[in-house]
């Protein structure tokens, strides 16, 4: 929850030099509601990609979604389809590790729905109002006069590909997506971007076979 | 954007159950933020400022300003002070660029 705050306010902050409205950044947070998503849908609106691609890329990124509702299919499948339609529309990867927790709890507490309801209005709010935030302050800096705001973007990717650095196999897919993506970077449409993505997991997953064998 | 993160979601409750991911793919999807981030920023990188030639040298600032930043990441593990040092990196070396 802490945690997404400064996401908030940087995706805020850089969507405006990305060249998107007030009107689309704010809508972005409010429907979409998926940080890594809208990062890099900005990131590839700034270098002028058409949005089928964007689009494209929204469904591989937030795929792993589709893991979030899976396991909570048990418990959600019993509440009524307004339940489900707003409690799997917020369902980010903040909300599905609170929502987990509270779900798998061995009590028989029949209001564990709201418990997760709560904790995605927290989120939503959150992230809505550091959006705001972030616009502000970028519409500012950029009077200032735009020092080094088109370097924001790449700063706050590496600042994010960080903490998934922890083992071997994520070393190999992200080395792998990086030599891929400079090898088809001519590719029109930014579809590079989704070879390289294809490519590193592919790396991820072969990597980490060949180590366990070991 | 909004209907396709969404469907992802929601998706599955109509199918309930009919659809199993493997333990594979569940696997292989853990890869995926740092991957796509990570074919982002290569090409962001290397070929700044939409240039069609590879850029390797001290005076891609955008390299300098990188490699900088993935020290600081490493150090500080903290995604603000990552990113505020991460700028000012790039700045120093665009404005030592300008002045030799």
């Amino acid at each position: 929850m802490i945690g997404a705050v400064p996401f908030g306010i940087i995706f805020g902050t850089l969507s405006g030099g990305a060249g998107l409205s007030a009107a689309g950044t704010i809508g972005m947070s409010l429907f979409v509601f998926a940080g890594s998503a809208q990062f890099i849908a900005v990131g590839l609106l700034g270098s002028g990609t058409m949005w089928p691609i964007i689009v494209l890329t929204t469904f591989i990124v937030n795929f792993r979604h589709l893991l979030y509702t899976a396991t909570l299919l048990e418990y959600l499948k019993r509440l009524p389809r307004l339940w489900q339609v707003v409690l799997t529309f917020g369902l980010t990867d903040e909300t599905f590790a609170v929502a987990a927790g509270r779900w798998l709890q061995d009590n028989g507490s029949p209001y564990k729905h709201w418990y997760q309801l709560g904790s995605m209005i927290f989120m939503y709010t959150n992230w809505n109002l550091c959006t705001l935030v972030g616009l502000v302050a970028g519409r500012m800096l950029q009077e200032i006069g735009g020092w080094g705001l088109d370097f924001a973007m790449v700063a706050a990717f590496i600042g994010m590909v960080i903490p998934y650095l922890k083992d071997k196999p994520t070393y190999a897919a992200v080395f792998a997506a990086g030599i891929s993506a400079l090898i088809f970077h001519g590719m029109p449409h930014k579809l590079g971007l989704i070879m390289a993505a294809v490519i590193g997991m592919t790396a991820g997953v072969s990597a980490e076979r060949l180590w366990e064998r070991h | 954007m909004a209907l396709v993160t969404f469907s992802i979601r929601y998706g599955l409750l109509p199918l309930s159950g009919r659809i199993n991911i493997s333990g594979r793919m569940r696997n292989a999807l853990r890869y995926v933020p740092p991957v796509v981030l990570t074919a982002i920023i290569v090409p962001a990188v290397l070929y700044p400022n939409g240039q069609t030639f590879l850029h390797v040298s001290f005076n891609n600032a955008y390299l300098v300003g990188a490699i900088a930043t993935v020290v600081i990441g490493k150090l500080s593990k903290n995604l603000l002070i990552t990113i505020v040092c991460g700028m000012a990196c790039f700045g120093l070396w665009q404005w030592i660029l300008k002045m030799m």
